[in-house]
């Protein structure tokens, strides 16, 4: 039986400032050692002063994981040398002493199976280290320290993954998750970091580090299973260890062995006061939570009827759900929720195509509205989507200049349509037999038309022509 | 670090009142530079005794106010859980003064306190009238010196005679103070101090050819013994395997202090001991008896341990050497310390420093 259980952390990168001062929070894109003041390089006599507003986010993450908050929490110490933390130790949560951290208990569902969240702690990031060449090979390190102080929160699960699998499905379930509480951006280089342990049968637990992208995880873990199990089969004992993932050779290398693990002595972090967690404070929060991405799905196929899954992937994109929101009523809803879901794939998938996207909100409800109503088929619409999105014009002009509109007066199609039967000779006569080729002509007057022709008043006039043949 | 400046990278301070002797520490240099009228007042940090034991020494007035009344930004910590930054001056009166320039809230300091509207130069000499003052029975007895004990009796006999119930309380967890301050306070220090390793300030050596590890070895020995002994200890007491025999025992009997000394304070309005069990003593005497040292600390610890204010004030001399008296209040209680300490300031009559 194979166990895995994940160490997430998560960079709150939609908070201002860093966690215990006032540089920004957004290190990315700065100088080098530019994002820095006293208290995030630990210059001599600086104290930290604790962000209200990552405790609140942090609480968000704690809630949505369905985690229970303590009446007060506290931040530790964590005592470690190394040139990447400044004041050479981490200020972190630790709950070994009681539940003292942002939360703990929680479990998310994934496809039936319970995943249970051990803890959610609330921390600092460190530095980061610049190396000339591989960290390895390298003869000069430098520090860059922008990133000292970023809030960070650590998700520590159960080991309850039983594949690799499930923890790629869990992994997407938690960005969707926090991107939609408004908390983290996911598609931050580093926001969101992932490290596993993995054990199988009654073998040592290995813990995988260093894994830079959330798509490699499920490779590590793959690579993972099948060295252990190789192992087993050949009755060597699967030594407790920590294995670095290696991204260009796809394959996981020892590290350091457990019995060199680092004794952090951990004690409580004075110069931060404990911060109460009123159940006031837990309501409000609550209270002005966004809509989780379950209800949203919920909500979806109840009130407006669209299908599950274009109902599951509007919802867990918070992207294309905001863009829903803001576009729909009662009655297109079920019409921009397929618009978002289908048409708008390819236009919309990365950071730089949304934020290069011209279409507005408006533009979708009259799209919808205009295939409702007749005026363009659901095919010009697609045309209409792809100039909307480059061009942002108002959807009549683009009817207009792109000449969409609908061909739906008989004798113009029949017209067409007669032109069609003319050059395909060979698949009327087989049209006849195989009503397949039916279709082969309908495609045909489409192209014809640019796809302005109505579909079920082409098939219908074809089929009149045929039978009168 | 250490009660008598000998550990200090720029050499010992020297008692102004008999320079063979030392000045008490750690703060040792701050109390000499008032007593020595080099200036009117100064600044001390006060983990263990620091502000109020040089005062003793050096014969000036010495506060430990309440933890958090006063902004901890800019000191270098060592021992952030008990630390508090204190004023040293001459008179009551100047140390109210300074006390009121530097408490209250500072936004860089997340652990200071709303102080209200207070004036501590106020109402200063409303007298002990009334007032119910507890003799803490374990800093009087064994350990004391005899002069030490006979100043302490007479200043416990003025204040009765001002009108003052003076009895005797019983602190049971002052016999495991000492062992407690010295766990904790390295634990901070060890912490505290890491951050020194010639990473980011410079190097101030050749560093082609050093591994990180031994780059940090070399760096981290430009520590003095006291320090480097204290780092270790901090290492030690917390380390997985120990924490439970040690650091965590500590924070018990820190807790059990709090719990007798808020006991106390409901039947008494204050409480008083001698400041040091001893004497100044020579320059070199202790030098190489740390454990020694580490023990003259039990009169101050207390107060660092539990968080509330002590002042001390020099009370009289014996053979050209100063004895200073102590006073605690409840937290946030200055004021009332402030003037039991004028009240008892008034019936001193004390020589100039010899210099």
């Amino acid at each position: 039986m194979t166990k895995i259980g994940l160490e997430i952390h998560c960079q709150l990168t939609k908070l201002e400032s860093k966690l215990f001062c006032s540089c920004k929070a957004d290190y990315r894109s700065l100088d080098i050692n530019t994002n820095i003041c006293p208290v995030c390089i630990g210059l001599p006599g600086s104290l930290p002063l604790l962000n209200k507003k990552a405790v609140e986010k942090a609480a968000m993450i704690s809630i949505a994981l369905g985690c229970k908050t303590p009446p007060k929490i506290a931040f530790f110490r964590k005592n470690y040398f190394y040139p990447d933390l400044p004041k050479n130790f981490q200020i972190t949560q630790y709950n070994a002493y009681g539940p003292t951290s942002i939360g703990s208990d929680g479990k998310v569902l994934i496809e039936d199976k319970e995943i249970r969240v051990r803890r959610i702690q609330l921390e600092e990031d460190p530095g980061r280290l610049v190396y000339e060449g591989t960290s390895e090979k390298t003869l000069l390190t430098l520090i860059d320290y922008n990133r000292a102080g970023t809030p960070l929160v650590e998700i520590v699960t159960e080991p309850d993954f039983e594949t690799p699998k499930q923890v790629r499905l869990f992994l997407n379930v938690l960005a969707d998750l926090v991107e939609n509480l408004g908390v983290s951006d996911p598609s931050l280089e580093g926001a969101l970091r992932v490290d596993g342990n993995i054990s199988i049968d009654k073998g040592n637990r290995v813990e995988i580090k260093n894994v830079g992208s959330f798509k490699d995880i499920e490779k590590a873990l793959h690579f993972e299973i099948t060295r252990q199990q190789s192992l087993a089969e050949r009755g060597i004992p699967i030594p407790a260890e920590t294995r670095h993932w290696d991204e260009a050779r796809k394959i996981t290398v020892s590290a350091r062995s457990k019995e060199e693990e680092q004794d952090y002595r951990y004690f409580l972090e004075a110069d931060i006061p404990w911060v109460l967690i009123d159940s006031s404070v837990i309501d409000k929060l609550k209270k002005n939570m966004p809509e989780s991405i379950y209800s949203k799905k919920e909500r979806y196929i109840k009130k407006y009827g669209i299908p599950l899954q274009v109902a599951e992937v509007l919802s867990s994109d918070k992207f294309y759900s905001d863009l829903f929101e803001q576009a729909h009523n009662e009655k297109n809803a079920k019409e921009i929720a397929n618009i978002i879901t289908t048409d708008l794939k390819g236009f919309a998938d990365t950071k730089e195509q949304r934020e290069q996207l011209k279409l507005t909100p408006k533009h979708l409800a009259d799209l919808a509205d205009a295939i409702m109503n007749n005026i363009i088929t659901r095919n010009s619409g697609k045309l209409a989507l792809q100039e909307i999105v480059k061009s942002g014009k108002p959807l009549s002009e683009i009817i207009s200049s792109l000449d969409l509109g609908h061909v739906d007066d008989k004798s113009s199609l029949s017209k067409i349509i007669d032109d069609v039967f003319s050059e395909e000779e060979k698949a009327v006569s087989e049209a006849k037999l195989n009503p397949d080729t039916i279709n082969y002509l309908v495609g045909k007057v489409m192209r014809k038309t640019k796809g302005k022709a109505d579909p079920a008043l082409t098939l219908d006039i074809i089929k009149k022509k045929l039978d009168s043949k | 670090m250490g009660i008598s400046t000998e550990f200090s990278y720029f050499g010992p301070s020297r008692n102004p009142w008999n320079t063979d002797y030392v000045p008490g520490g750690s703060s040792g240099g701050s109390a000499v530079s008032v007593s020595a009228l080099e200036c009117i007042a100064s600044l001390g940090s006060d983990t263990g005794g620091s502000v109020r034991n040089p005062a003793s020494f050096c014969s000036v007035v010495g506060l430990k106010p309440t933890y958090g009344l006063v902004s901890r930004y800019g000191l270098i910590s060592y021992a952030n859980s008990i630390e508090q930054v204190g004023p040293m001056a001459r008179t009551v009166e100047d140390t109210a003064f300074i006390l009121n320039i530097i408490s209250g809230i500072d936004q860089h300091d997340n652990t200071t306190i709303d102080k209200g509207k207070v004036d501590y130069t106020k109402e200063l000499d409303v007298g002990v009238e009334g007032k119910r003052i507890g003799i803490i029975s374990e800093m009087i007895g064994e350990g004391v010196d005899k002069q030490v004990a006979a100043a302490t009796s007479k200043a416990i006999s003025k204040l009765q005679t001002l009108g003052a119930e003076c009895n005797e309380v019983s602190l049971d967890s002052v016999k495991f103070s000492v062992a407690t301050y010295y766990t904790i306070a390295a634990t901070e220090a060890g912490s505290n101090l890491a951050r020194y390793d010639n990473i980011r300030y410079g190097f101030d050596f050749d560093v082609e050819g050093y591994e990180f590890n031994a780059y940090i070895s070399k760096a981290r020995k430009n520590f003095g013994p006291e320090v480097t002994r204290r780092m270790i200890l901090g290492s030690f007491v917390p380390s997985a395997g120990y924490v439970g025999k040690y650091f965590l025992k500590a924070l018990k009997v820190r807790s059990k202090i709090k719990s007798e000394i808020e006991q106390a304070f409901k039947k008494f309005d204050l409480l008083i001991a001698p400041t040091s069990p001893v004497l100044p003593f020579k320059i070199g005497e202790k030098v190489d008896d740390p454990l020694s040292l580490y023990l003259l600390d039990i009169n101050t610890i207390v107060a660092n341990l539990s968080g509330i204010p002590a002042i001390s004030i020099p009370y009289e001399m014996t053979n050209g050497l100063p004895i200073g008296i102590q006073f605690f209040a409840n937290s946030m209680q200055e004021k009332t310390l402030l003037q039991a300490a004028y009240a008892l300031e008034k019936t001193t009559n004390l020589p100039g420093v010899p210099i």
